[in-house]
C-alpha cells in the first residue's frame, strides 16, 4: 500500500476511535451510573490491569482463537478446494449445507464430553464453528472458478496436482482469507462464550470475574482488551491477505 | 463432438494439415472453433472421431482466446509456468524465459502482474508462454481479436515472421477474413453449429507482409467471404 494511503487510514482510525470515546463520555455523564464508568476511568483501570495480569489473559484468549481458526482453516480449506471435483462435491456439499445452519454452539455438552473442560474443549468449540464458515466460502469459490483458467493450465502439460496448487488455490485464496479475517469477529464471540465458564484464564473470564465482584472499571477494561484483540487479529490478517494476493489489490 | 450437456458443438469435422503449414480457421461464433482447438490440443476428449498428431502432446502450445494468463502469477511466472510443470532446472528457465521477454519488448514488465498491463502487452505474454515451450503445433484461438487495429496488424506481423522462422506449424482460429487470409496458406470455413467444414481454400499467395494491400489478397478475401455465406445457408 502507498505511504499516503496508509496514512489516510491510520488517520481514519483515530478520528473514528475518538469519536466512539467522545460517545462513550457522553453517555457515561448523562447515564451517571457505575454501569457505565468514564472512559478515562476504565483507560486507569486498563494500565492497573496491563501491570497486574491482563497481559496473561490476553495471550491466552489470542492463543486460543488463532489456534481455533488455524485448526479450522486447516481442515476447510483443503476440503473447500477439492469440492472443485463434481464427484466430491455431491458427496460433501449435501452435508455441508445441512450442518451449516445448526448453531454449533450447542454442541458444547458433546465437546466437553470428548474433549474434557480444558483448553482444548474451548479451542475445538471455536474451530468447528469458523470450519463452517471458511469451508462455504472456500467451496463456493472453488466451484465459481472460471474453467478457462484450468484449460490454460491443461494446455502447458499440468498434471491435477498442478491445478490445485496453481490455479484453483491461488484463484480462491483472497475469498479464503477474507473468510478468515470475518472469522474473527465469530471466533471472539464464541471466545467470549467459552471462556466464561470452566476456566481462570482468559478475557472472557476476566470479564465474569469483574462482573460478578461489580469491578465496573476492570469489566470495561476487559472489554476494550477483547475489542483490540480482534482489532489486532483482524488487522494482521489483512495484512497477510494483501502480501499473499498483491494482484487483488492492484489499481 | 457432443458436450455432456446434449450440445452437439461439431459435426463430422475432416481435415488434414501438413507439418509445417499455416492454416487458419474461420467460422461464425459459437460455430465450434474453440471446440476444435481444445480436441486439436488434447484438453477435450472428442465424443466421437480422433486427432492424429505427428508430434508428442507436449510439443503442442495452446494460446486461448482470452490469453489465459494467471492474474495471480506475475509475467515473469506465467511465462515460466510451463517449463517449471516440465520439470526444466531453475537456472536453464531463467535464461529462455528472460530472452523472450526480450524479444518481445516484455523485460522490463517481469515483475507486473497480467493486470497492469494493456490488452497488446497481455497477448504478448501469452505468446511468450507458449514459445517457451518451443512447440511444433502451435494453437491460437482468436488471439488479436480484442486488439485494436494497428497493434493488431503488427502482431500479425509478428505471427508471420515467427511462422516463418521456426517452421513450426500453426493453427490460427479467427473471426476475421482478413486475417484469415493474412496468416494461412490454408483457410479452413466452418459453418454454423453444429460446425463442419464447408470449404479448405487454398492461399498459396499468404506469406509476405505486403499481401494485405494486394489485389489478389482482396480476391481471396472475397472467396472466404462467399464460402461463409454459403456455409450459413
Ligand atoms: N462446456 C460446454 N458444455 C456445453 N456446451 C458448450 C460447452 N462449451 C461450449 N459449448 C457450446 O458449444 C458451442 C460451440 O462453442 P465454442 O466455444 O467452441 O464456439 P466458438 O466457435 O469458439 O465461439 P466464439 O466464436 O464465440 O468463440 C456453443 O454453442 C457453446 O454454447
Ligand atoms: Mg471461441
Amino acid at each position: 500500500m502507498p505511504r499516503g494511503q496508509a496514512e489516510h487510514r491510520a488517520r481514519g482510525y483515530i478520528i473514528a476511535a475518538l469519536l466512539l470515546t467522545g460517545l462513550w463520555y457522553l453517555a457515561s455523564s448523562m447515564l451517571d451510573s457505575p454501569e457505565l464508568p468514564s472512559p478515562l476511568t476504565v483507560l486507569y483501570a486498563f494500565i492497573a490491569g496491563i501491570r497486574a495480569d491482563l497481559g496473561f489473559h490476553i495471550l491466552i484468549s489470542a492463543f486460543r482463537v488463532l489456534y481455533g481458526i488455524a485448526l479450522a482453516g486447516s481442515f476447510a480449506v483443503p476440503l473447500g478446494l477439492l469440492c472443485y471435483n463434481n464427484r466430491i462435491d455431491k458427496l460433501i456439499a449435501p452435508v455441508i449445507y445441512l450442518l451449516y445452519p445448526i448453531p454449533h454452539i450447542v454442541l458444547l455438552p458433546l465437546i466437553i464430553l470428548l474433549f474434557g473442560i480444558g483448553n482444548l474443549s474451548k479451542i475445538v468449540l471455536i474451530a468447528i464453528i469458523v470450519f463452517f464458515q471458511i469451508l462455504v466460502t472456500t467451496r463456493d469459490a472453488a466451484r465459481n472458478l472460471s474453467t478457462n483458467y484450468i484449460y490454460s493450465l491443461l494446455s502447458l502439460g499440468a498434471t491435477p496436482k498442478d491445478v490445485y496448487r496453481h490455479v484453483i488455490l491461488p484463484a480462491c485464496l483472497p475469498k479464503i482469507l477474507t473468510a478468515m479475517r470475518i472469522s474473527v469477529g465469530t471466533s471472539i464471540a464464541v471466545l467470549f462464550f467459552v471462556e466464561s465458564f470452566a476456566t481462570q484464564e482468559g478475557l472472557g473470564y476476566m470479564i465474569m470475574y469483574a462482573w460478578s465482584k461489580m469491578d465496573y472499571p476492570a469489566l470495561y477494561a476487559a472489554i476494550v482488551a477483547m475489542a483490540l484483540l480482534g482489532l489486532c487479529l483482524y488487522l494482521i490478517l489483512e495484512c497477510v491477505e494483501k502480501r499473499l494476493c498483491a494482484w487483488v489489490y492492484l489499481q | 463432438m457432443i458436450y455432456p450437456d446434449g450440445t452437439e458443438a461439431l459435426h463430422d469435422v475432416n481435415f488434414a494439415i501438413n507439418s509445417g503449414a499455416s492454416c487458419s480457421i474461420i467460422g461464425p461464433s459459437g460455430c465450434g472453433k474453440t471446440t476444435l482447438l481444445f480436441i486439436l490440443a488434447g484438453i477435450l476428449k472428442p465424443s466421437e472421431g480422433r486427432v492424429q498428431l505427428d508430434a508428442q502432446p507436449r510439443e503442442v502450445a495452446l494460446i486461448l482466446q482470452d490469453y489465459g494468463l494467471f492474474p495471480w502469477k506475475t509475467i515473469y511466472e506465467n511465462v515460466d509456468l510451463g517449463l517449471r510443470l516440465r520439470g526444466i532446472s531453475r537456472s536453464e528457465r531463467r535464461g529462455i524465459v528472460l530472452s523472450l521477454l526480450d524479444k518481445l519488448g516484455l523485460r522490463n514488465f517481469a515483475y507486473h502482474y497480467p493486470k497492469q498491463l494493456s490488452g497488446g502487452m497481455q497477448q504478448r505474454v501469452a505468446f511468450a508462454r507458449a514459445l517457451a515451450l518451443k512447440p511444433r503445433i502451435l494453437l491460437m484461438d482468436e488471439p488479436l481479436s480484442s486488439l485494436d487495429a494497428l497493434t493488431r496488424e503488427t502482431l500479425q506481423n509478428f505471427l508471420l515472421r515467427l511462422w516463418k522462422d521456426n517452421g513450426m506449424t500453426m493453427i490460427l482460429v479467427t473471426h476475421s477474413i482478413e486475417e484469415a487470409v493474412f496468416l494461412g496458406k490454408e483457410i479452413i470455413v466452418l459453418s454454423p453449429r453444429p460446425g463442419h467444414v464447408v470449404k479448405i481454400i487454398e492461399n498459396l499467395n499468404a506469406g509476405d507482409e505486403n499481401y494485405r494491400t494486394r489485389e489478389d489478397f482482396f480476391t481471396k478475401c472475397r472467396e472466404v467471404r462467399q464460402n461463409i455465406e454459403q456455409g450459413a445457408i
